[in-house]
């Protein structure tokens, strides 16, 4: 092993502890701030401020796991456990299908806009705006929508909240690729000339090669953005299997079971850590042969 | 530059998004009104124009709810994330505890946590969307900012050690500055970010009196035209913000305006 | 010419404006990648001097400037500056500073560029505003004042990089390749302006190059080193005057000390690629 690879292991370690650490301290400030905080909540300057630390508003931790394994609903047969894991399993094959969907839509239309200036002019400034406009209200619209032109759809809600997760993903994968298609440097864009190939063999050859350090950040983004697009929309949509909507559903027995909503929002974390393991597992396959520190 | 070719140039950097929009609007009038789709499906993009004129008050009343909550939010999470960043700059150990944090609250849908603080708060309280909003924010300004403060030009900072400078005034004189592009940065990355997260911190219970509860009730029920007049409202104060966030920077960074554009 | 040559003559009498005794210099002293950057470095520098410093990479006349400067601390030696530690001589502001990048502050006019040595040793508005225009007729840059640097070309960015090394009259400059990045025909523009500057406020100068005519062209004496470990091989007096033009790059006394420093140079490279052959 040589001294770089060593480093490299030691700040691996280090920052994965790290990661354990930052949480295992949320965990106790939570804990603390339950001890120490104001039962009934505080006020500051005549509003409402500090937070309610009884049982019913702050659950102990313990008692937020030890729930998973417990029944779902009295005498049921699943355990809160399963049916957290199917949900988010369910929500989890929504939002890659969403991910990979909105890649492949915004690396074409990155080409698209690459290719053409018109498009790039046209399209530019909407795709700006879209980000600054909250799509992600839009699920119930495309859900009528969908279900207004075929009776078959209008049970597939899951399908709006896929396609939402796909206006959500796309964005930064299309600006990411756009801008690593144009920052091709001039040399090696003259040595294809020289080589007289033409504009599709330098995009292959060139221009995505050039592009792929500025993917594999944009990824990352999609990846989340398809993932807090998904279960938004379960929650807007009702889907009826998703995590979004277990999130709701234990949100309104919260105030008889509090552990229980937590259970929830842990299966909606893992799913989206699951899918940020996804992307950079994808990271590394595409930024396998680039040196270490590019971009 | 003469004055045609200006005009020249503004008309194409004006005119595909404009004919694009006009084409759009119109082909999705047309066809609801040839294909005659029921209004309640999707409504005529003129009804939704009518609409948004007529209710203009409701609209108007529950932009200003949701708006606050994400102003309120933005405000204080960009403040709380810049200041911790400085405060902490010396203890590197800090932000490799937050990093973690900020990573993992980036990639989960960190929203739904908002129906765990609901129950903390009293259920007529604005306060628990507002600190989502709060920590969405903290979050993306924190990371930018503790990188905008480790980037600090090598020749700039031998200088300052040249002058014998105190650590107070390179923080002043060299690091702030050099920062300022970087809180930027994070703060336009944040503002959208805070309307979205304030709109859906709405759905999942509290008062009904925002924008995210008026859209999705309305959306899913029949008045689809004045649904669509709530998202146009949602839109507008996203455009707002963008350009709040954009023009900060342009008065506080104008050493940064060239260049911007590409 | 005759008396600009007694006061860059050891024989001036007053204390040397940079006293280097006896310094060593050893980088991640004790681990493996322990670097011996300079070895027994001793150099008087004569108040009104202009010293080059050159050598290949690796030799150590960065680290050496770096020295004087106080921004490194010698392992073990002494340098002074007019008879006071460097650190003092640091506090005191004794000296003034370039790189090869101008590091000028991109939020700032040029003028408050200039004026950022004053700022922090505390001038009032007034005085800090007379300087800089000052400073900007010196570089000639005045029409330039309320301009931002990156309105300015690399050449005139370093000038104002001078301008804000001499603004607070400094009697010693210390400057690490401040041309390096420059296009050959502004360099030499631009050598020919420090000479001018320095000659009119009567400034001592070291200044680190690999370029062997610009060192042969602005010093009095060229100081060669050699790498691994960094020491001094040899020093050159250049003796051309301090009147020097254009024409004194055609003539062929420049040329013979040319030759002289390019000689000692390579005279390293040979020693150099013998002892490679010896480690083997």
């Amino acid at each position: 092993m040589t001294d770089a690879e060593r480093q490299r292991r030691r700040t691996r370690i280090r920052r994965a502890s790290m990661f354990a650490v930052a949480f295992v301290l949320v965990a106790v400030s939570w804990e603390l701030y339950k001890a120490v905080g104001p039962e009934k909540g505080g006020t500051i300057f005549g509003t409402r401020i500090l937070a309610r630390t009884d049982d019913r508003a702050m659950p102990h931790i313990w008692d937020m796991f030890s729930r998973f394994s417990e029944s779902e609903v009295r005498g049921g047969e699943d355990s809160v456990f399963v049916v957290v894991l199917r949900a988010a399993w369910y929500s989890f094959r929504c939002a890659l299908a969403a991910f990979v969907a909105g890649s492949l839509l915004g690396i074409g239309l990155a080409v698209l806009m690459a290719r053409f200036r018109f498009f790039e002019r046209a399209l530019m400034p909407y795709l700006v705006i879209s980000q600054t406009v909250p799509i992600i209200v839009l699920a119930p619209l495309i859900f009528s929508l969908m279900a207004y032109n075929s009776r078959e759809l209008a049970s597939k809600t899951w399908l709006a909240a896929v396609l939402l997760g796909v206006f959500l993903a796309f964005f930064p994968v299309a600006m990411g690729t756009l801008r690593g298609l144009q920052t091709t440097p001039s040399a090696p864009l003259e040595l294809m000339d020289s080589y007289a190939a033409g504009w599709w063999k330098t995009l292959w050859k060139l221009r995505f090669p050039n592009a792929v350090p500025f993917l594999a950040p944009a990824l990352r983004l999609a990846g989340a953005a398809a993932v807090v697009g998904v279960t938004v929309s379960e929650i807007s949509l009702g889907v009826r299997y998703g995590v979004g909507r277990l999130i709701l559903s234990y949100g309104q027995e919260a105030t008889s079971d509090p552990p229980k909503l937590y259970t929830a929002v842990f299966g909606a974390a893992a799913l989206g850590l699951v899918m940020a393991a996804v992307v950079v597992g994808i990271d590394r396959l595409l930024m396998r042969n680039r040196p270490p520190e590019a971009v | 530059m003469n004055a045609t070719v200006r005009l020249r140039n503004a008309l194409a950097v004006v005119l595909p998004p404009l004919v694009l929009g006009v084409l759009f609007l119109a082909a999705w009038q047309a066809w609801v009104v040839v294909s005659d789709v029921q209004p309640f499906v999707i409504p005529r993009p003129t009804d939704i124009w009518r609409s948004f004129i007529d209710d203009f008050d409701l609209v108007w009343k529950a932009s200003v709810v949701t708006g606050m909550n994400a102003l309120v939010g933005l405000v204080l999470g960009s403040l709380i994330g810049f200041v911790v960043a400085v405060l902490t700059n010396r203890f590197a150990f800090v932000s490799d505890l937050v990093n973690p944090l900020a990573i993992t609250v980036a990639a989960i849908p960190a929203v739904v946590i908002v129906g765990v603080l609901n129950n903390m708060y009293s259920l007529d309280s604005q306060i628990p969307r507002r600190i989502m909003v709060t920590i969405s924010v903290f979050f993306v300004v924190f990371v930018q900012v503790t990188k905008g403060l480790r980037q600090n030009d090598a020749t700039q900072m031998e200088l300052m050690r040249s002058y014998a400078a105190s650590p107070f005034d390179t923080l002043k004189k060299v690091r702030l500055p050099n920062t300022m592009p970087f809180f930027f940065t994070g703060v336009r990355t944040a503002a959208p970010l805070a309307l979205i997260i304030a709109l859906v911190s709405e759905y999942f219970g509290g008062t009904q009196d925002g924008l995210g509860s008026k859209i999705s009730g309305t959306l899913n029920g029949s008045n689809k035209a004045l649904g669509f007049a709530y998202v146009l409202g949602g839109a507008l104060v996203g455009l707002l913000f963008f350009a709040g966030s954009n023009l900060l920077e342009y008065l506080v960074v104008p050493w940064r305006r060239r260049g911007r554009s590409k | 010419m005759e008396n600009s040559m007694t006061v860059s003559s050891p024989e001036a009498g007053t204390s040397p404006a940079v006293a280097i005794r006896g310094v060593n210099k050893i980088f991640n002293q004790g681990k493996p990648n322990q670097v011996d950057a300079l070895v027994d470095i001793d150099l008087d520098v004569q108040p009104g001097e202009f010293i080059s410093l050159i050598g290949p990479s690796g030799c150590g006349k960065s680290t050496l400037l770096r020295l004087v400067a106080d921004l490194l601390e010698p392992t073990s030696g002494s340098v002074t500056i007019h008879g006071k530690s460097a650190h003092q001589a640091r506090v005191d502001q004794d000296y003034g500073m370039a790189f090869q990048q101008s590091g000028l502050f991109e939020w700032r006019t040029v003028e408050r560029n200039i004026e950022l040595p004053l700022e922090l040793k505390g001038w009032d508005k007034a005085a800090r505003r007379q300087r800089s225009q000052e400073m900007l007729e010196l570089v000639k840059l005045p029409e330039f004042a309320k301009h931002m640097p990156w309105q300015l070309s690399g050449g005139m960015q370093q000038r104002i990089a001078i301008a804000r090394a001499l603004a607070s009259h400094p009697k010693l400059l210390l400057m690490d390749e401040p041309f390096g990045a420059l296009d050959e025909m502004t360099r030499e523009h631009m050598q020919a302006e420090l000479l001018r500057i320095c000659a009119a406020a009567g400034t001592t100068v070291v200044f680190v190059t690999h370029s062997i005519p610009e060192a042969v062209y602005l010093a009095d004496r060229v100081v060669v080193m050699s790498p691994r470990p960094g020491r001094i091989t040899e020093i050159v007096s250049v003796a051309l005057g301090r009147d020097r033009s254009e024409l004194t790059r055609e003539a062929t006394d420049f040329f013979a000390r040319v030759t002289e420093v390019r000689e000692a140079l390579r005279g390293i490279e040979m020693a150099d690629h013998a002892k490679g052959i010896d480690d083997r």
